[in-house]
C-alpha cells in the first residue's frame, strides 16, 4: 500500500471571557498559534494534525452571552455570534471560579461547534485542556487509526477498532416488525408518522455524509432463534448475553434487502414476544436486565424487544389490540444508529459535560467527527485502490484500459488530491466532497468489468498457441527459401566460370 | 461450486449440496450464499426420483431440500463468471444475489469440486481455472480487503495442487487429496445408478452434521477428517499463510455465523412534542 501522508488542519478560535485570561501569555491578545502533532498509524501512514488557534478576548455582546445562568442559555446565547463553517471549533475560556459549569466539570461541550472551558491557571494548563476538548471534538488518534484500519497490523489494533461502518456513499435503512404471535397480538405501529417525525430529522442532517434511503416492513410468524429461559423471580422470560449472537441469524433469512442498490443495508428490528413467552427481558453479562432490552451487532442494525403488557382480565378477546409507542422505539433505534456510526460518549473524559443533541440526532461536531473520520478513510482508500490496479496492470501488460477507465483514474487522482490540499487548508466540507469523488471514481475504475485478467493472454500462452501452427508450415518455406537463396548464388558464380 | 456437468457427474452435485445445506443448518443465510451449480440433477431427465439429489445410499437424505437457491446454474457456471464473483468486476446489471458483496470483516468459505488435474480444475468440460489465476483472483480480493479471512476447500483429484500457489495472507486451505493422487468417490446407489458423494465430502458432512451454532470445534478438528483408511486418498492443509493457530479458530467462524454483540446502553432523547416534518 502506498504512503498516506494527509495533514488535518481544525481552525480553532479561542477567545477569552472576562477575568479568564491567563497571566503567562507570550504575546499580547489576539495572537495566533499551531500545534502539531504527529498521529502516526504505522510506517506507510502518517497522519499529522495542526491546530491553528487564533487566541482573542471577547467582544461585548459575547460577554453579554456570558453571564448566563448557565452553560447550555450562554452556549445558545452565543450560537448566532460565531463562525460555524464546517470543522472549525471555537472555545470560550470563562474564569477558574465561573460559576456558568457545574462544580466539577471543567468543559462544557455545546450541540453545535462550541464549547465552555474552564481557565486552568497558567496557559500551559490551559492548552492541555484545550488540546483534549479539540481532540474530542473533532479526531482522536483512535478514530483516526480505526479509519485507517485496513493499513494497520491486525496485532496492533484493538478488536473493537473495525466495528463502526464504513464510509459508503448511501445507506438503506430497514426498520422491520416482528409479529411471532399474530393469533394473540395484532401490532399497530405509525412507521410512516415515526420515521418523518424522528428519523428524517436524524437523517436530514447526516446526508452530508450519505444518502440514505428508509424501507419499513411487518413479519410475520419470524420467530428467534433462542427460546428464552423463564425466571421464576421475576417471573418473566430472559435472554441471556450470550445467546444473543444466535438470535439474528434465523431471522436474518427473513429480512430481505432491496434488489437494486448495493448499499450496505442498516436493519432495526421491533420484536413482539409471544403471549407465551411475555414479559421478554434481555440480560446483559452480569444477569441485570437492560434498561432498552435492546442490542445491536456492529455493522448490521439493531433489534429492540417491545414487551406488551398483560391484559387486565385474563378473560379478555384475542387478539389483543397492540398500539406501539414509537416515541420510545425510535429513542432506542437512533441510539443504535448513533452507536453503529461510531458516535459515542465512552472515550470522553469524566469532566466533560455533552449537550444532549436532542431530535437532531448529532451534534454538529459530531457530524465533524463523522467527516474527518470518512475523510480520511476515503483517501486511504483511493490510494490503496489505485496502487493496486497499478500494480495489475504491471502484471499483465497487455491489458487494455478503456477510455473511460482511463478518465475515471485521472479523476480519481485529481480528486485525492485536491482533498489532501484542502485537507491542509482546513476546508473540511470541500475536503470530504473531494475524497467522495475520488472513491468513486477509484471504484469505479478498478471494478470496471473489462479489467478480468483472464480475458488478456500472457506472451508465452501466445507462443503456445501459435507455434504449432506455423512451425509445420514455415519449416518448407524456410527450406525452399534456403534452396532459392543457395540457387541464386551459383547461378552468380556460373557466369565467371564460363568465362 | 459445483463444476460439472453431466448425469455421471451426479456426485458432484450432491458434495455442493450437501455443504450448502450444513452452512444453511449453521446460521448463514441465502443472501451470503453464492450457489454455482453447473448442471441440474434434480430434474435431470435420468433422475428416478426427481426433485431429489441423495447424498447417502438407499435415499437416506435429500440435500435438494425444500429452499434451495442457486445462483449460477447450468451454462452460467464459467471461469469467467466465477472469478468476476471473486473480484467483484462484474457488471452493473447483475443483481444482488450473484454478488459476493463482502467487506473487510468477512470470512468467507469456498468450497469447490469437480474433476481437477495438477495445478487446474475443469469447468463444464470445456475450459479450466489453474492456480496461478486462482491464486491471482485471491490477492486482487485481498487488495481491495474483500475478506477478513478465507478458507478454500477443494475435492478434486490432486486437490492439493490448486493451493500451492496462493500468496495472499488470511488464507486457509484444504484439499482432498495431495498431487499425484486421486480422490475417489464413495458409495453408489443401485437404484439412482451412480455414485452419490465423493469420500472426502462425504466425511466432511458427517462430521459437519455434528456440529451447532454454538460449537467450540476447532480446525484441527476439520483437518483430522477423513483419514487415509477411509479416504484412500491423503487429504492435505495448508495454514502457512493464515494468520491464527488453527486450533483456536472455530468451525463457525467459517461454516455458520456467530455476530459479535453489543448490548445498547444509551438512548436519545427525543422531544416529542415535535411535530412531523412534510416527506421530502
Amino acid at each position: 500500500a502506498a504512503p498516506v501522508q494527509v495533514q488535518l488542519v481544525v481552525p480553532m478560535a479561542v477567545v477569552f471571557g472576562p477575568g479568564s485570561v491567563p497571566g503567562d501569555l507570550p504575546k499580547p491578545l489576539p495572537f495566533r498559534d499551531v500545534q502539531e502533532m504527529e498521529i502516526s498509524v504505522n510506517l506507510r501512514a502518517s497522519v499529522t494534525s495542526r491546530y491553528e488557534m487564533r487566541y482573542r478576548s471577547t467582544t461585548a455582546r459575547e460577554e453579554a452571552a456570558l453571564a448566563a445562568a448557565t452553560a447550555r442559555e450562554a452556549d445558545a446565547a452565543l450560537h448566532p455570534l460565531r463562525d460555524t463553517t464546517l470543522g472549525s471549533l471555537t472555545m470560550y475560556v470563562v474564569p477558574e471560579t465561573s460559576s456558568l459549569l457545574p462544580q466539577g466539570i471543567n468543559v462544557y461541550v455545546g450541540k453545535h461547534r462550541s464549547a465552555l472551558v474552564r481557565a486552568g491557571g497558567s496557559l500551559a494548563a490551559l492548552q492541555a485542556r484545550l488540546r483534549e476538548v479539540a481532540q474530542v471534538m473533532s479526531f482522536t488518534a483512535s478514530s483516526i487509526a480505526a479509519a485507517l484500519s485496513d493499513r494497520v497490523p491486525d496485532g496492533q489494533l484493538s478488536p473493537d477498532a473495525r466495528r463502526y461502518l464504513k464510509s459508503s456513499l448511501g445507506y438503506e435503512i430497514t426498520f422491520s416488525l416482528l409479529n411471532p404471535d399474530p393469533k394473540s397480538h395484532t401490532v399497530d405501529w405509525d412507521i410512516e408518522g415515526a420515521v418523518n417525525r424522528y428519523v428524517k430529522p436524524v437523517l436530514d442532517k447526516l446526508s452530508l455524509v450519505a444518502n440514505f434511503s428508509v424501507d419499513s416492513q411487518i413479519l410475520y410468524y419470524a420467530v428467534l432463534g433462542v427460546t428464552p429461559r423463564y425466571d421464576k423471580e421475576s417471573s418473566s422470560f430472559l435472554l441471556s448475553a450470550h445467546s444473543l449472537p444466535h438470535v439474528i441469524n434465523p431471522v436474518e433469512a427473513r429480512l430481505g434487502s432491496s434488489a437494486a442498490s448495493l448499499y450496505p443495508v442498516l436493519n432495526f428490528l421491533l420484536y413482539v414476544p409471544e403471549r407465551s413467552h411475555s414479559p421478554l427481558y434481555i440480560q446483559d453479562k452480569d444477569g441485570a436486565p437492560v434498561s432498552t432490552n435492546a442490542f445491536h451487532s456492529p455493522r448490521w442494525g439493531g433489534i429492540m424487544v417491545y414487551n406488551v403488557e398483560a391484559p387486565a382480565s385474563p378473560q379478555a378477546s384475542l387478539p389483543l389490540h397492540v398500539d406501539v409507542d414509537m416515541a420510545r422505539v425510535m429513542e432506542v433505534f437512533l441510539a443504535q444508529l448513533r452507536l453503529l456510526f461510531g458516535l459515542s460518549w465512552e472515550e470522553v473524559p469524566s469532566e466533560f459535560l455533552l449537550e444532549s443533541p436532542g431530535n437532531e440526532g448529532l451534534a454538529d461536531w459530531e457530524l465533524d467527527h463523522l467527516l474527518w473520520a470518512h475523510t480520511v478513510e476515503n483517501i486511504a482508500t483511493v490510494s490503496t485502490t489505485l496502487t493496486s490496479l497499478a500494480q495489475l496492470l504491471d502484471k499483465i501488460g497487455n491489458i487494455v484500459i478503456k477510455d473511460d477507465v482511463a478518465s475515471e483514474v485521472y479523476r480519481a487522482v485529481a480528486s485525492v488530491q485536491s482533498a489532501v490540499t484542502k485537507l491542509s487548508l482546513g476546508h473540511l466540507h470541500a475536503a470530504f466532497q473531494a475524497s467522495k469523488e475520488a472513491v468513486t471514481s477509484s471504484e469505479r475504475a478498478f471494478f470496471d468489468p473489462s479489467l478480468l485478467h483472464l480475458l488478456y493472454f500472457p506472451d508465452d500462452q501466445k507462443f503456445a498457441i501459435y507455434i504449432p501452427l506455423f512451425l509445420p508450415m514455415a519449416v518448407p518455406i524456410l527450406l525452399s527459401l534456403a534452396k532459392i537463396v543457395r540457387e541464386s548464388r551459383q547461378r552468380k558464380k556460373e557466369p565467371t566460370k564460363m568465362d | 461450486v459445483c463444476t460439472s456437468r453431466f448425469w455421471f457427474n451426479y456426485r458432484h452435485v450432491a458434495n455442493t449440496l450437501s455443504v450448502y445445506r450444513s452452512v444453511k443448518r449453521l446460521g448463514i443465510p441465502d443472501s451470503h450464499i453464492v450457489l454455482m451449480l453447473a448442471d441440474d440433477m434434480a430434474c435431470n431427465p435420468r433422475n428416478p426420483k426427481p426433485a431429489t439429489v441423495f447424498s447417502h445410499k438407499n435415499m437416506e437424505l435429500n440435500v435438494y431440500g425444500d429452499d434451495v437457491e442457486v445462483d449460477y446454474r447450468s451454462y452460467e457456471v464459467t471461469v469467467e463468471n466465477f472469478l468476476r464473483v471473486l473480484t467483484g468486476r462484474i457488471p452493473p446489471s447483475t443483481p444482488r444475489s450473484k454478488r459476493l458483496l463482502s467487506d473487510d470483516r468477512s470470512n468467507i468459505l469456498i468450497y469447490m469440486t469437480g474433476h481437477g488435474g495438477n495445478g487446474f480444475l475443469k469447468f463444464q468440460d470445456s475450459e479450466e481455472i489453474t492456480n496461478v489465476e486462482l491464486a491471482d483472483a485471491f490477492e486482487q480480493m485481498w487488495q481491495k480487503r474483500r475478506y477478513n479471512e478465507l478458507l478454500f476447500i477443494i475435492d478434486t483429484c490432486q486437490g492439493a495442487s490448486m493451493y500451492e500457489r496462493f500468496y495472499s495472507p488470511n488464507i486457509m486451505a484444504l484439499a482432498s487429496s495431495q498431487v499425484g493422487e486421486d480422490s475417489l468417490s464413495h458409495q453408489p446407489d443401485l437404484a439412482i445408478g451412480v455414485h452419490l458423494m465423493d469420500r472426502y465430502t462425504f466425511y466432511v458432512l458427517e462430521f459437519l452434521e455434528e456440529i451447532h451454532p454454538a460449537s467450540q470445534t476447532n480446525m484441527n478438528d476439520l483437518f483430522q477428517v477423513c483419514p487415509k483408511s477411509l479416504c484412500v486418498s491423503t487429504p492435505g492443509h495448508r495454514t502457512d499463510l493464515f494468520r491464527r493457530d488453527p486450533q483456536k479458530v472455530l468451525i463457525t467462524d467459517f461454516f455458520g455465523s456467530v455476530r459479535k454483540v453489543e448490548i445498547t446502553t444509551e438512548t436519545l432523547s427525543l422531544d416529542r412534542g415535535v411535530a412531523a416534518f412534510e416527506s421530502k
